[in-house]
């Protein structure tokens, strides 16, 4: 799908979908949290099982969003110097993350959730994040979610 | 645990105090002299017997259970595991209104001094100087963790650390009251505030990592017009902080650069401890390499790292992670060993690896700049049996080791640094090995 077409799709639905962000959302939700990330133009790649959109922070922080066919987004990833806005790019998900049961205290270098319907590893240090989040039933039959993250770090 | 604890920090003032008098006898030290009134205070005691000589770049570490929260102080330490601390003089600038602070973690990972707001008298609270921004409004930061948050005001301090000062630094006051409310683009990058001695796991943290500021370049300009990295905000009110660009200067720095001498890096000791764990663990924190006789780098292999991340290469099990990092903020060896057991998901000791009998790993370190290290070794036992032993009142532990989901980084924690000298070279810093950033041990 075109930047163009994606950025008139959000256009239409920004308004009744305002609360609907990225994991868990529609792909349209993916140039809302470019628009509100104020990140540079979404590059899309696409496989026959999911759909790859990656944008990059002003800050210098890569987001890549993963869309199922349905163009539902099932999988977020991040790389940087600074975290993602993570209430934009977990949307739905992110009080779930906030509120979940960690896994273990272990320093500030590692923060595990792990959920039936949200898993999240955030790691790393400042000039240094990396972290990704999925939703385990949102991903596509046929892919592995664990060689996903590891061939899109 | 509450008797050992006060006993260290009567120990630290006590080398402080020692090393003050050293460095006065030396009398070189220009603007290190003029201030020493103000923990001279502390050491009023007086220094009794007659101790070997401490260096003033020395100051004591030890790892144990940590310290008490004042708001939930009946529950006595908050059981940290493998946290190293020191502790750390705080002066009203220029001036003898100073408080001594125990357990402030020592973090290789991060840069900058930070204490926890509830830790500080209200006297030295109210006398520490506010940093401004460029537009004249009050600087407060939003410091991003893996795990979190913690959002406070900017400070001018002396902060005196062993015999060592750094004077007129600016530090983060984790949790000011002054700023209660929390802007949402600082918690929309983390999951949890961790503004409080339990919620951050310590009364402060001493940031000695391989960079000079804590941002550095990357917060001095917006990077797109009207954008900032969102790190530091200018708070017009106590409630209305907006993203702001900071000048180098204004920063909060490694405290180490801003010492007048060994002031290039540091090396952080810790003691082996015997396989089955132990209640504490106590070592040094010296600071400078090859500056003092004390401070050689001697035979340690010297590997450089990334220049903008910190980072180097590790290789475990065919596998290359080049987002990995030794960090003794970290409290344990993180990393992904599929052959490894978890310990069980309900239990306290989830994210460790509980394997049924204790494994002996290695892994290769490489610089980056393509220098590979021999082999690492170390050994993974199970977190459940650690946790256990002593009657559950063991804290430092070298073979606790925990799952590590993300592709392509290996920490090395806590576990790592016990029984090694781990030399930690700041960027920009000429050393004897020539400039850091680097790592060596």
């Amino acid at each position: 799908m075109s930047k163009t077409l994606l950025a008139a799709a959000a256009g239409c639905l920004l308004v009744s979908r305002a609360a609907l962000a990225s994991l868990g959302g529609d792909v349209s939700s993916v140039e809302s949290d470019r628009v509100h990330m104020k990140a540079a133009a979404v590059t899309t790649t696409a496989s026959s099982l999911y759909t790859v959109h990656q944008m990059q922070m002003p800050n210098g922080t890569i987001v890549r969003e993963f869309a199922n066919t349905d163009g539902i987004v099932f999988a977020v990833t991040w790389r940087g110097p600074f975290p993602p806005d993570l209430r934009q790019t977990l949307g739905a998900y992110f009080q779930k993350y906030q509120s979940a049961p960690r896994v273990g205290p272990h320093g500030h270098t590692h923060d595990v959730v792990q959920q039936p319907d949200l898993v999240v590893h955030s790691g790393g240090h400042l000039r240094a994040f990396l972290g990704n989040a999925y939703v385990p039933q949102l991903v596509p039959q046929g892919v592995s979610i664990d060689l996903l993250l590891q061939s899109n770090p | 645990m509450t008797v050992s604890r006060s006993g260290c920090s009567a120990l630290v003032a006590a080398l402080a105090a020692c090393a003050m008098v050293l460095a006065g006898g030396c009398g070189g030290g220009g603007s290190g002299g003029s201030t020493v009134g103000g923990s001279g205070s502390q050491g009023s005691g007086g220094s009794g017997g007659n101790p070997p000589p401490t260096p003033g770049n020395v100051v004591s570490v030890i790892a144990d259970a940590g310290p008490t929260d004042p708001a939930n102080a009946s529950a006595g330490p908050i059981q940290t595991v493998n946290t190293p601390f020191v502790s750390v003089t705080l002066c009203a600038p220029g001036t003898s209104n100073c408080q001594t602070i125990d357990h402030i973690s020592v973090d290789t990972g991060s840069v900058g001094l930070r204490v926890v707001a509830a830790v500080l008298s209200s006297s030295l609270a109210s006398a520490l100087t506010t940093v401004m921004d460029t537009r004249g409004r009050p600087l407060a930061e939003c410091l991003p963790f893996a795990d979190g948050y913690s959002w406070g005001s900017v400070k001018l301090v002396d902060a005196k650390i062993g015999g060592e000062q750094a004077s007129g630094i600016s530090i983060e006051v984790i949790g000011d009251p002054a700023y209660p409310t929390v802007p949402s683009a600082c918690s929309s990058g983390g999951a949890q505030q961790e503004d409080t001695v339990s919620t951050f796991g310590a009364n402060g943290i001493l940031g000695i990592g391989n960079f000079q500021q804590d941002c550095g370049s990357l917060c001095v300009t917006e990077t797109v017009p009207q954008i900032t990295t969102q790190l530091y905000y200018g708070c017009a009110s106590s409630a209305n902080c907006v993203a702001t660009t900071v000048p180098l200067a204004s920063q909060v720095w490694n405290p180490i650069s801003k010492f007048a001498t060994d002031n290039n890096g540091s090396i952080l000791e810790l003691p082996s401890v015997a396989s089955s764990g132990a209640p504490s663990a106590t070592g040094s924190l010296i600071f400078g390499i090859d500056t003092q006789s004390n401070n050689a780098l001697g035979t340690a292999t010297v590997l450089s790292v990334d220049p903008s991340t910190g980072n180097l290469t590790v290789n475990f099990l065919g596998q290359s992670f080049s987002s990995s990092f030794l960090d003794s903020g970290s409290n344990g060896n993180f990393f992904t060993d599929s052959s490894l057991v978890p310990c069980n998901p309900s239990s306290s000791e989830k994210g460790f690896y509980c394997p049924p009998s204790t494994q002996a790993l290695s892994a290769t370190v490489t610089s980056n700049s393509g220098v590979t290290t021999g082999t690492l070794n170390f050994s993974v036992a199970s977190a459940d049996a650690l946790f256990s032993n002593g009657n559950g009142t063991f804290y430092v532990f070298n073979n606790l080791a925990g799952t590590n989901s993300l592709p392509q980084s290996f920490d090395f924690g806590l576990s790592f640094f016990f029984g090694r000298n781990v030399y930690t070279a700041i960027e920009s810093s000429s050393t004897s090995a020539g400039m850091g950033p680097f790592v060596a041990f």
